[in-house]
């Protein structure tokens, strides 16, 4: 007995040093993968509205170009209004069948929920973001963020005020996209080395590749509906080891500034991967 | 001011200085990455108890992980920094001269050269370890040893910087 007491006074510096590495290490290794975590509900709160305050004196610094994203976006949205728009008058007045035609042809998928940004890193190598809107006001688990410019992440954890958004520049962020030309589709992934570049992988050496293609988000996300922008191609490599090119993609969202986002309910969703994850388990 | 007083604020002020300034400049490159708010353990006073100083240095680097989203990973570096810090600074100082009568490390109480080398040795503790943290879920020898060295650089930079800025007087400690 008096030999452990011997033992443990010796030691007591270097136990202390062990038990608070392991409480880092598991911290660390837990808090990534289950998000639920009392600790991580209460300081995402506390952390989230210092983070936002700051954000609100930070965001006068860049009113002049968010300013100019909106009119930009204003543009864009006058020029697409249905006025632009004449049908040239060829069609003949017909009787119309009085038929009643399937009224509930047409649902509403997506909506779009705007959120201030409160809080936004791409100096990591797992980038989150911090959105001043949260479980209360709508934001659930999954839903994808976009903004003006293009995709910008997926949400991965909410609080009651707050929701944190696992970033495009994040190593385990995986979205399914398209080239714009023919359809095809790949993975866009990140390799963690530069902030405005994203790998596409999964395209096959068939497929006619040039700089400056279009990649758009494809049909088959759960979450992020289709034809949205992610970015052009900058630069086309082979990967000497698969019958794949490794496509380096400039993203269309500048990850720097992001002030406001839209982040996009589906309302389909938990049906889609419900059932997606069904056949996964059989 | 009173060294307790003191050390609160250096707390609230270095993990502001990290989250609020340094992490909003734009990545340069991506060897590089102003790291300084672990400059506090690097001042902590002489005379803490080394369970309190790693006790502390946990609670320093967790409260900064909140701020980043990165819990536990800043916490593991600063708390292996105190943990080496008694035995650096025991190769470095004459032991009962320079502790029985300076308060903190500074270049005043340990001259040029061993202040230099201590704060070297720490920061490349600190940027080895969380790199290599980091390194196990992601990247490649080459990457990893030149983003702990250029990390490192910039960090002493930085530190000099502080240096300069701050004045620390070499106060002598009070008898009793």
């Amino acid at each position: 007995m008096k030999n452990i007491l011997i033992f443990l006074q010796q030691y007591v510096n270097l136990i202390c040093f062990l038990i608070l590495q392991v409480i880092s290490i598991q911290l660390l290794t837990t808090s990534s993968k289950t998000h639920e975590t009392f600790v991580a509900n209460i300081s995402n709160e506390f952390t989230g509205s210092i983070n936002g305050s700051f954000s609100n004196l930070k965001s006068y610094f860049s009113l002049y170009e968010t300013n100019r994203i909106l009119a930009e976006e204003n543009t864009k949205l006058r020029n697409s209004l249905a006025a632009n728009f004449q049908t040239i008058p060829t069609s003949v007045d017909q009787a119309t069948d009085t038929t009643i035609t399937d009224s509930s042809g047409q649902y509403r998928k997506y909506t779009y929920l705007p959120a201030k940004v409160a809080g936004n890193g791409f100096t990591g190598q797992n980038n989150y973001l911090m959105l001043e809107r949260g479980a209360k006001q709508g934001i659930k688990k999954g839903m994808a963020v976009v903004n003006a410019a293009g995709i910008v992440g997926v949400v991965v954890e909410t609080t009651d005020n707050f929701s944190k958004v696992m970033s495009l520049l994040h190593r385990n962020s995986r979205v399914s996209a398209m080239l714009k030309k023919d359809n095809t589709t790949g993975s866009v992934e990140w390799d963690g080395a530069d902030p405005s570049y994203l790998i596409l992988k999964n395209i096959t050496r068939s497929t006619k590749i040039v700089k400056g293609d279009t990649v758009l988000t494809s049909n088959y996300s759960a979450n992020f509906p289709s034809n949205l922008m992610i970015g052009t191609i900058a630069e086309v490599a082979l990967d000497p080891a698969s019958n794949y090119y490794v496509l380096k993609v400039k993203t269309s969202t500048n990850f720097y500034n992001i002030q406001f986002v839209n982040v996009i309910d589906n309302v389909r969703y938990k049906e889609q991967t419900e059932l997606e994850n069904s056949n996964k388990n059989q | 001011m009173s060294p307790l007083v003191k050390n609160i604020m250096r707390f609230v002020l270095f993990i502001g200085i990290q989250v609020f300034i340094l992490n909003e400049i734009p990545p340069l490159h991506r060897f590089i990455f102003p790291y300084v708010y672990f400059l506090y353990i690097i001042w902590l006073p002489f005379k803490m108890s080394r369970i309190g100083l790693m006790v502390l240095a946990f609670f320093f680097g967790l409260i900064y992980d909140l701020f980043t989203g990165t819990t536990g990973l800043h916490a593991a570096a600063c708390v292996l920094m105190a943990y080496a810090r008694p035995h650096v600074l025991s190769i470095l100082i004459p032991h009962e001269s320079t502790e029985q009568s300076y308060i903190e490390p500074s270049i005043t109480s340990m001259g040029w050269a061993p202040y230099a080398v201590y704060a070297g040795i720490l920061t490349f503790i600190h940027h080895f370890y969380l790199v290599l943290l980091e390194w196990l879920q992601f990247g490649s020898f080459g990457y990893f040893l030149g983003k702990v060295i250029s990390t490192s650089g910039i960090s002493l930079l930085l530190i000099f910087v502080a240096e300069m800025l701050v004045s620390r007087k070499g106060r002598y400690r009070m008898n009793g």
